[in-house]
């Protein structure tokens, strides 16, 4: 089975700030890692393959630094690495970023699954996978953490709110993954190695190699626009409650009452 | 189109232009520059490049459409097995004031099997009128099969505005119809208004686990699409007078690809609690973890007529189950009151609770960041403060 994995690459923390002077978003000095769910894809993928043969690619779009996570996926025994790297795809929404992704995977050809992550930390949206997944036309399998692969289909448990489902679609199909999915391997020293050489399975894909024009893609190719990114505050106005418990609990149940709410009724 | 000409007669051959593309868009042939259509991406980059003026092109401009037949205020509301999912009635009260600033009207769009007359609570709730397709294809949810079918109805009725609930169901399901209508998505919002100016939606929404929040609008598309995040937005309390159509619609599923079949469906056994709709909640952090922790919660929250709730750390550590974790990967709740009882106060945890109109924090550590978002904020050891709390309830 060829399988494609996508991976992206996200900071190593939530904690970012924005510069107040600019607006933006403060990447520099934040280590970037594979957004986490996306080495659970991988495992999957690996696994799948070891079983039953076929090719691993592992495809990013992302600033050139994001060749670390695919040395990365690379040195966890990914066969192939693609990195769709060009000015003209940044800030691209996800209906920009299923273009750029889309085309690629039409490109690479020969592919019987897509797995993806169900979400990446940074974005957050949970939607490029499904969205490849109706730009390939394809079937897709969201919140799976389950996964088997029969000739020609693959059976899924999908997580529901308050429940499971177990559902068939023939491939080639698209699955978003959760990580209860699987444990991720560790990638080898000597694979990180190996990956960094010139010669390591890895190409970078611009948009010319794409056949998209600039206004598909990224910011120009985005139907959605941040107009405005901002801190989150707390705007609640502390009011400290001293005393033994015994006062506190009657200063609070009387502060309440004020506020026309009853405890215990 | 655009394109990019080349007069002849001025080009030098010097191959600035060459030399300015990133994509090899150029080849200099016989000391002439040609333009490789396949290889260009009209991305401009070689407008300005040659010093002979032989280079010129128009790129693409791009306009806002005009969309001012795009009218009214959809939601999609869930339902299973006929009862409607609470997030449905919740955006049903954001969608009202949202039609209301914008002049226009409001309907839910209901997809099943057997929903018959039910749907008339839609409208009690605040629709003005609520678009039925009853199918059997449609008593269970299939992506393809409801993305089919939506499309076919936005297609037909050209809203202005959708919605849907950010629960699994409409994550799976929002971003497969936005891409096969063409539309601009935006997820997981918690707040929504109406740009007084421009008249378009202005969709907020937490990323990066909630240490940010994002203002989005949707210039290029229509209908404006987002999900809403469970929990957040408030109901509007059925009003049984107001009056509203029920259109009952038919959609064409010849066309419909569904490729999918489900085998089976598994619900957990007890009806999970839902903390979403709790009055009073009493949550726990790390010092419940024991079944006095537990017991004292419990008494308390029984005092008061309340739900308990807790962090991450209390279902990891096995004391509660999952449908009780507050926060980013657990629930969002708003009740009236919400106690903090050993909770520090971490960014995933606030973005599940920081919606509660009055929250109470007690924690033995007076720097802890959980007291920033209370109202009322006790220091203190929760062993000692809520049996006081209890007894004092009880003593009223
Ligand atoms: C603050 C903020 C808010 C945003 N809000 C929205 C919004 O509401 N709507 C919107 O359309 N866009 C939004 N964007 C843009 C969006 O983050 C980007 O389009 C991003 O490229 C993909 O979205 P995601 O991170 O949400 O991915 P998700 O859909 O959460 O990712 C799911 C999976 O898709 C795969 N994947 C995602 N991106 C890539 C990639 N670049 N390369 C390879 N695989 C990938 C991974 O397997 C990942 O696990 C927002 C961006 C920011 C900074
Ligand atoms: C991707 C991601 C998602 C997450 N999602 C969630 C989520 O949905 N919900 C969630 O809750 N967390 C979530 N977390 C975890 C979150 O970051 C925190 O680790 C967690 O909320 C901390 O739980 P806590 O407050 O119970 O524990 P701690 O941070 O350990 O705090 C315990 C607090 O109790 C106080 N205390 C100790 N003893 C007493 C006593 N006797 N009386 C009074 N106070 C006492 C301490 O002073 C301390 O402030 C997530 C984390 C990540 C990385």
């Amino acid at each position: 089975m060829d399988i494609v994995v996508l991976v992206k690459q996200v900071p190593n923390t939530t904690e970012v700030r924005i510069d107040p002077k600019t607006g933006n978003l403060i990447r520099e000095g934040v280590e970037s890692i594979i957004n986490p769910e996306d080495r659970h894809a991988l495992e999957a993928a690996l696994q799948i393959r070891d079983n039953t043969g076929g090719k691993v690619t592992v495809l990013s779009m992302g600033p050139p630094q994001a060749i670390d996570g695919i040395c990365e996926a690379l040195a966890m025994g990914a066969d192939r690495g693609i990195l769709l790297s060009d000015r003209i795809f940044a800030g691209a929404d996800t209906w920009a970023t299923s273009t750029t992704l889309g085309r690629a995977i039409r490109k690479i050809e020969q592919f019987d699954l897509v797995l993806a992550g169900r979400q990446a930390v940074d974005g957050d949206t949970a939607q490029i996978g499904p969205q490849v997944a109706e730009y390939l036309g394809i079937p897709q399998l969201t919140y799976v953490q389950k996964l088997e692969v029969r000739e020609g289909a693959v059976i899924a448990e999908r997580a529901l709110e308050d429940g499971c489902e177990h559902i068939e679609a023939p491939t080639p199909v698209l699955v978003t993954v959760l990580s209860s999915l699987n444990e991720p391997r560790y990638p080898t020293v000597a694979g990180l190695i190996d990956s960094t050489r010139p010669r390591a399975p890895i190409e970078i894909w611009n948009g010319a190699d794409l056949g998209v024009k600039a206004y598909e893609v990224g910011l120009a190719g985005s139907l959605t626009q941040v107009v405005k990114t901002f801190t989150p505050k707390g705007a609640r106005n502390t009011q400290y409650l001293e005393g033994s418990p015994a006062a506190v609990a009657a200063q609070l149940i009387d502060a309440l009452r004020k506020k026309e709410i009853r405890l215990g009724e | 189109m655009s394109r990019i000409e080349i007069d002849l007669d001025k080009c030098s051959g010097c191959g600035m232009c060459s030399r300015s593309c990133p994509y090899q868009a150029f080849e200099i042939q016989d000391k002439k520059a040609r333009w490789i259509e396949d290889r260009c991406t009209l991305c401009g980059a070689c407008l300005t490049s040659c010093r002979f003026e032989a280079l010129s092109g128009e790129m693409p401009v791009r306009e806002v459409p005009d969309f001012s037949d795009y009218r009214d205020v959809w939601v999609f509301v869930e339902q299973h097995d006929g009862r409607f999912h609470r997030s449905g009635l919740e955006l049903l009260g954001c969608a009202r004031t949202l039609a209301d600033d914008l002049g226009q009207r409001v309907a839910a769009v209901v997809l099943g099997n057997n929903v018959g007359e039910t749907a008339r609570q839609l409208i009690e709730h605040g629709a003005d009128r609520c678009i039925v397709v009853e199918n059997s294809a449609l008593g269970y949810y299939q992506t393809c099969t409801y993305a089919h079918v939506l499309a076919k109805l936005i297609g037909k009725y050209k809203p202005n505005i959708l919605l849907l609930a950010a629960t699994h169901l409409g994550r799976d399901l929002a971003p497969r119809l936005a891409r096969r209508v063409g539309l601009g998505l935006t997820a997981d919002c918690t707040r929504l208004s109406i740009d007084p100016d421009e008249k378009i939606l202005q969709q907020t929404r937490p990323a990066f686990g909630g240490n940010i929040m994002a203002t989005i609008v949707t210039r290029f598309s229509r209908p404006q699409t987002a999900t809403v995040r469970p929990g957040i937005m408030k109901a509007l309390d059925p009003d049984p007078a107001r009056t509203g159509d029920l259109i009952a619609e038919q959609v064409d599923m010849a066309e419909c690809r569904e490729f999918t079949k489900v085998l089976e469906c598994v619900m957990h056994k007890d009806r999970p609690v839902d903390l979403t709709a709790a009055k009073i909640i009493v949550a726990g952090g790390r010092p419940v973890c024991s079944d006095r922790g537990i017991g004292v919660l419990r008494d308390f929250a029984d005092a008061v007529g309340g739900e308990i709730a807790c962090t991450r750390v209390v279902v990891e550590e096995g004391f509660l189950p999952p449908e009780r974790q507050v926060g980013q990967t657990g629930r969002t709740v708003r009740p009236e009151v919400y106690f903090a009882c050993g909770i520090s106060g971490a960014i995933q945890h606030k973005a599940g609770m920081d919606g509660s109109r009055y929250v109470i924090a007690i924690n033995k550590d007076r720097d802890a960041p959980i007291f920033e978002m209370a109202d009322y904020a006790i220091v203190g050891d929760l062993f000692e403060i809520l049996p006081a709390l209890t007894r004092a309830v009880k003593g009223e």
